[in-house]
């Protein structure tokens, strides 16, 4: 019986020849990254050594620039550890800020068939490059920081094939909306993406559904390789590396068709993407305070392009506040240099710097008491973007554009025909 | 390992936010664990007793990497069990020596205010109230020592890896 890619990577890491689920593996760490709440006072511990600081990358992204007294604190604490052991791939505050899975992206960090680790639950993000990536507990970025290893245990895993090609106004985010309201968590499972219909998606749009397995509580998260995504990553990094394929007999739990021409712009209820989804016409006609389009999820240069098309010559509804946070600031220069950003703000969005910001409910777009806000982020757990009485509504950055410009919940294909 | 405890209930797809929210996540340690619950079951965390048992439902501890298992344990829990536990909520369990059993079944064969039996070394778990034995998933010998030893802090500083807590 052969491998799934997870399982061959974990094999190869931990120096075995096969590995199956329910083994409990010890493997080499790649790459490190730490990230600023990493040093918050509540969670750091002073480290005495390093395995190798050419491993580590340290990125300020959840409070970035420093929202209180305690994040620049945080940041402080950050800085002092890059220079006690000369860590060259540091992004503070300025022209290399961004969110961490966004920068890992942009710099090709993750490296096909390796391991990367940090303390953020979106870093299966860089499952979109082959790679085993995910979040893991302070403790166990601290340990592997020092010692270079760290422990998983083998999941089953859960293969999706993509067929299909997206339709105008439908986004891999809707993909993500309809997987987690048709079969739920995947909480002990890894997830596969393959199948012919991943040709036709960009990276960016390939990294949604990576990031969004967070949300789906998956293992690992990653796609097979194309040459599309090696060519991204050599590209951007010099370093070598092997992909990994699966093997044609590998198990699967099970193997799920996606057509991705079939499907059509959902939202989330309020509280919880799990078995949550509807058509969005379900929520249509709800009244909204906050429009948000960022994170780690959605705040690449496709997602700002798609709200930017659809805001073109248009204006934000005065009761709404539209709040768009690219994922980096390379993102961001990007955008600006596209004439995306003066699109944006004309029509009244605010852009903030690249962070976390607003979806952590950290700084830059807190939620109060009773409002409603339609997000294309992470997630929508009660209380995640400020106050717990607030309904925060997922969908895609077409839908979330759509529905600044109505004041209340729109279908994007209104705008987008 | 063993706990003996009337347990508290909790339904599916308990996230980390409900149970270290935004607002707490940058507090001391010391002060976090007031704020579980805090958005679903505001007051819980004064009826709690140390030595209590958390039963979840399926997807327990979905969400971020913040040490939301610390504050469990910091209010005083024994354990918690759990259909299914989310991956990095389990990690964090295990890094801050709170130990966590799945089991599946575990959700329907307990009411509220029950008393559980629970092994974390051999993923036994009884209602004491009913008379029921159910059969967690095995934990890792070597995760379960891990736990026992006070999770991954402790066995760094022992080693001289990490500074001493101030």
């Amino acid at each position: 019986m052969g491998m799934t890619i997870a399982e061959k990577i974990l094999a190869k890491k931990s120096g075995q020849k096969k590995v199956a689920p329910g083994d409990l593996v010890t493997v080499e760490v790649d790459t490190v990254v730490m990230i600023d709440n990493s040093f918050i006072a509540s969670r750091w511990r002073e480290i005495q050594k390093v395995r190798d600081p050419a491993r580590i990358i340290v990125v300020f992204d959840h409070r970035a620039p420093a929202s209180t007294e305690d994040a620049a604190a945080a940041h402080r604490t950050g800085r002092r550890f890059v220079e006690k052991f000369a860590i060259k791939r540091f992004h503070d505050v300025g022209y290399d800020q961004g969110i961490s899975h966004q920068l890992v992206a942009d710099h090709g960090y993750a490296l096909p068939g390796t391991i990367l680790v940090c303390s953020d639950s979106h870093t299966c993000s860089g499952g979109v490059f082959n790679c085993i990536a995910r979040g893991v507990g302070e403790p166990d970025v601290v340990y592997s920081a020092i010692k270079g290893q760290t422990w998983f245990r083998v999941g089953d895993t859960v293969r999706y094939e993509l067929g299909g090609k997206l339709s105008l106004a439908v986004t891999t985010k809707d993909a993500f909306l309809q997987i987690a309201g048709k079969h739920g968590d995947h909480a002990t499972q890894n997830i596969e993406w393959g199948g012919p219909g991943v040709a036709g998606l960009s990276i960016a749009a390939r990294k949604t559904l990576t990031t969004m397995s967070a949300e789906l509580s998956a293992e690992f998260s990653t796609f097979e390789p194309d040459a599309v995504m090696l060519e991204w990553v050599r590209a951007r990094n010099p370093a070598p590396f092997e992909p990994v394929y699966p093997d044609k007999d590998a198990r699967y739990l099970e193997t799920r068709k996606v057509d991705l021409g079939a499907l059509e712009p959902l939202v989330a209820f309020p509280d919880t993407v799990i078995e949550n989804s509807r058509p969005v016409a379900a929520a249509a006609g709800t009244r909204i305070d906050q429009a948000f389009i960022g994170s780690c999820a959605n705040g690449t240069m496709d997602d700002l392009e798609l709200a930017a098309r659809i805001l073109r010559g248009k204006r934000v509804a005065p009761t709404v506040r539209l709040i768009v946070t690219p994922g980096s600031q390379n993102v961001f220069r990007e955008a600006a240099r596209a004439g995306i950003v003066s699109t944006l703000v004309e029509a009244g969005a605010v852009v903030t710097p690249a962070t976390c910001g607003a979806c952590g409910g950290g700084h830059l777009g807190i939620l109060g008491p009773g409002e409603t806000c339609i997000t294309a982020s992470t997630r929508n757990f009660k209380g995640r973007m400020g106050d717990s009485s607030a309904k925060i509504y997922m969908g895609s950055p077409a839908t979330v554009a759509a529905s600044a410009i109505r004041g209340v919940i729109t279908d994007p294909r209104e705008f987008l025909h | 390992m063993k706990f003996k405890a009337r347990v508290w209930k909790f339904g599916d797809n308990i996230n980390t936010d409900l149970i270290l929210p935004i607002q707490a996540f940058y507090l001391p340690a010391a002060e976090q664990p007031k704020y579980v619950f805090h958005a679903n079951r505001p007051g819980w965390v004064d009826q709690v007793k140390p030595g209590d048992i958390i039963i979840g439902g399926k997807n327990f501890g979905m969400g971020s990497s913040r040490p939301a298992a610390r504050s469990l344990k910091n209010l005083g829990l024994a354990c918690l069990v759990a259909p299914s536990i989310n991956g990095l909520f389990f990690r964090n369990c295990v890094n801050f020596a709170f130990p966590a059993v799945e089991c599946p079944g575990v959700d329907e064969a307990f009411e509220e205010g029950d008393v559980a039996e629970v092994d974390f070394e051999s993923s036994a778990v009884k209602n004491l109230t009913r008379g029921k034995t159910l059969a967690g998933r095995t934990i890792p010998p070597r995760l379960v020592e891990l736990v026992k030893a006070g999770g991954i802090y402790p066995l760094l500083e022992k080693e001289g890896l990490i500074a001493p807590r101030t």
